[in-house]
């Protein structure tokens, strides 16, 4: 029987978004099909993957992951070297959760400082995250902001709660924004609305529409992905063309099945291998949901997702 | 392809006899066109007929069972290329690939493993349903010791029989007809020797092409050697060709109708790096694959490829639902706080995760709500003042702690005046809007 290979034909394509300073910087997006296929369609990037550090010691991270930094973890600039020099990392991602009013409630001014201490020490793409508290993150994203001047970073997560401040310091001192919704694809596209509105570039957007974790709610990130892929790709919807972010790390880290120990879910093995393999997974699925970056933490579960990308492209 | 009403309405007899319980043909062509209704109620239509319509109403891809018994899995019979579009049906099932050259020992290990490998997780039964038996020794009367040896071991598990050679794989087919196995496979230069074996057998048999349109050849020469039941590799070994072959056929069987291509698909994603495998193998659950082939298992690998197997394979329209009961989060004593949610599986597993990261050991009564998330349960009139109430006191959470405080979601802060007049003697305190709120929250109380 006579045979045609059915190619889609897409109309839109994804922003081809570039980070960080030459000759280092990195670019993702800029794909006009959907993840992979490339029989129909021009890929020009691979996922990127940046590893997540903290500005301070991470005590809440499981000690499978924990481990993996001992002796640097209580040092930010030493955990970015360590990333940067003996884990190759493409790009880093600094969490300034210290910052967060549970936690040491740190003052924007010191989040600042540590980013130009980070910064000063690195030479690769640096991501510069807020500690999830929409009312203290639009302090001290701004102060980051400053901070970061110059360095053409990425800062987030502008939110709903607290994009306008966040935007517009990102618009004064040139940096790329994550503008971060809660699974819904309606809210993803409202938040990019609004946030293009002040006048920030499209083209300096990147849209996260909020990870989980395997077994926590995986499949409504992966079809909110495929969603908005699709309504850029297909439905050619400029305000869904931004690429996407995985924060993938936080999601996986805290449940039950990466600290669980053998003895007390036998059923489960290996805790060690299972944490990597939650990681790994997790992010294997985001990516082919549509993930142009992502943001993890066992040098493990980047290694395999390595491979994966490797064997993607 | 699909016919429309109208050529369904040509092949009718038109006597509009109502027999079928449709008042003319028209109305049953239609309802025929839609697939709601079955052909067989037309008591009058002609055999010509029937064979066209059932021919053209045959769904896109193929289903059928791996395996027999109560263990078979159904593979096949999708119907959309994304899973928000309506949902994937029969979960891809998983195989151990085992050589028949290893000591019979280590066959009988992996067997009983895979036999032992059953997880239960959010109350579905989860397991490796598959072992692949590899013809490696070169030695027909060895692969059919091996393959009777597999079967005895594992005695519900689905069986793949992966051996080109067709005398080898006779005996071995014979030995285990009644497993129903699936025979791997027919390629260009056995097919009609396997075909045969396959149908003397009434076994399932797989197609071994490289490349996708190198299938469609092959598939339909089996068929017209009387074999309906066929799996198809097309040699995908890459994440990229996982993706890329299997999206081809997938969008071939469904959006062209093509038939030489709408049956399921195995893929094998073999490495010797076993996380790296798990996530290959991920790629090809996720992307389309009915089987896929793993050269090592082990139970964290098992339980990640279950859970990702479990996910991808949610229907979408349907919350995933936990079981309604007072849930023990850490070692709770008679005075550590009771917190009350929903059962939506994503709000369980939320609260109860940031419960857990509090350390406080505590009480979860997670109420009956078919479902939903808490705000949507108390708009649709399922998490109300009387319900939660009526809830408490059959829990018989009462007879277990010696305080009578709740704690609700802060989203419902406004039930918590008539939740005290009707648990009488209780007092209601209403916690975080969001769960992340909830380690704060339970600290600070118990400081």
């Amino acid at each position: 029987m006579a045979y045609a290979v059915p190619k889609e034909a897409y109309n839109g394509k994804v922003l081809n978004v570039k980070f960080g300073k030459a000759p280092n910087a990195v670019s993702i997006g800029g794909e006009n099909a959907m993840p992979f296929l490339s029989f129909e369609g021009e890929i020009p990037n691979k996922p990127v993957i940046a590893f997540e550090i903290q500005d301070m010691p991470p005590d809440d991270w499981p000690d499978t992951v924990k481990n993996q930094f001992a002796g640097v973890s209580s040092d930010p600039v030493k955990w970015a070297q360590r990333c940067q020099n003996e884990l190759k990392a493409q790009a880093i991602a600094l969490r300034l959760i210290s910052t967060h009013p549970d936690r040491e409630n740190r003052s924007p001014q010191d989040a600042a400082k540590t980013v130009k201490d980070v910064l000063s020490a690195i030479n690769i793409p640096l991501i510069i995250l807020g500690s999830n508290n929409v009312e203290k993150d639009a302090s001290v994203l701004v102060a980051a902001a400053e901070a970061a001047g110059g360095y053409n970073c990425i800062i987030g997560k502008a939110q709903e709660g607290n994009y306008k401040t966040i935007v517009a310091a990102a618009l004064a001192h040139n940096h790329k924004i994550i503008a971060m919704s809660e699974l819904d694809i309606n809210l993803a596209k409202q938040l990019n609305i609004l946030i293009t509105q002040m006048g920030f570039n499209k083209e300096n957007l990147i849209t996260d529409p909020m990870c989980s974790a395997l077994g926590y709610g995986l499949e409504y990130t992966y079809s909110v992905m495929e969603r908005i892929r699709l309504a850029a790709l297909l439905q050619n919807d400029a305000t869904m063309q931004p690429p996407i972010a995985g924060d993938v790390g936080m999601y996986v880290w805290k449940i039950k099945e990466v600290s669980a120990s053998e003895s007390e879910a036998p059923l489960w093995g290996s805790l060690e291998e299972r944490g990597i393999a939650w990681e790994a997974l997790t992010a294997a699925a985001m990516l082919i949901a549509g993930t142009n970056l992502l943001i993890m933490r066992h040098p493990k579960a980047v290694e395999t997702v390595q491979k994966v990308i490797k064997e993607l492209v | 392809m699909a016919l429309s009403g109208v050529e369904i309405f040509k092949l009718l007899p038109k006597t509009n006899c109502k027999k079928c319980g449709f008042p003319t043909c028209l109305a049953f062509a239609m309802k025929l066109a839609q697939g709601g209704v079955d052909l067989e109620k037309c008591p009058d239509i002609s055999e010509e007929s029937k064979k066209v319509l059932g021919e053209a109403s045959a769904p896109p891809i193929r289903t059928f069972a791996l395996g027999a018994g109560e263990k078979a899995v159904k593979i096949g019979g999708e119907t959309v290329m994304f899973r928000h579009d309506k949902k994937f049906f029969n979960p891809c099932a998983i195989a151990l690939n085992i050589k028949d050259n290893l000591s019979d020992a280590e066959l009988k290990k992996a067997a009983v493993e895979v036999a032992n490998s059953e997880i239960e997780r959010i109350g579905q039964k989860l397991r490796i349903d598959a072992i692949s038996i590899e013809y490696a020794s070169n030695d027909s009367a060895r692969y059919e010791a091996a393959v009777k040896l597999i079967a005895s071991a594992a005695p519900d598990t689905a069986i793949i029989l992966n051996c080109k050679e067709p005398s080898a794989a006779e005996k071995a087919v014979k030995a285990v007809a009644d497993r129903k196995p699936l025979l791997y496979g027919a390629t260009n230069d056995n097919a009609e020797t396997m075909a045969g074996i396959a149908k003397a057998n009434k076994v399932p048999l797989s197609v071994c092409a490289q490349g996708v349109e190198a299938l469609i050849s092959l598939t339909e020469k089996i068929k017209s050697l009387g074999v309906e039941d066929i799996v198809m590799d097309s040699g995908a070994k890459t994440a990229k060709e996982i993706i890329e072959h299997n999206t081809q056929i997938r969008r071939s069987a469904l959006r062209k109708g093509f038939k030489p291509l709408g049956y399921p698909v195995i893929n094998f994603a073999l490495r010797d790096d076993s996380t790296f495998e798990a996530a290959l193998a991920s790629v090809a659950i996720a992307k389309y694959a009915s089987i896929v082939v793993i050269s090592s298992i082990a139970k964290w690998k098992n339980l990640a490829l279950f859970t990702l197997r479990q996910n991808i394979y949610t229907d979408p329209q349907v919350p995933m639902q936990v079981e309604q009961k007072i849930y023990k989060i850490g070692e709770p004593t008679d005075d550590s706080p009771l917190l009350i949610t929903t059962n939506f599986s994503l709000t369980y597993f939320i609260v109860s995760g940031e419960v857990e990261n509090s350390k406080v050991p505590s009480w979860l009564a997670v109420m009956d709500c078919e479902g939903l998330s808490v705000l949507t349960a108390w708009a649709a009139g399922k998490f109300t003042s009387a319900k939660i109430a009526q809830f408490i006191k059959d829990s018989g959470v009462e007879g277990q702690i010696k305080h009578k405080n709740l704690i609700i979601p802060g989203q419902v802060a406004i039930l918590s005046g008539a939740l005290e007049e009707k648990l009488e003697g209780w007092k209601i305190t209403v916690g975080p809007r969001e769960a992340n709120g909830l380690p704060t929250f339970l600290k600070s109380r118990t400081a």
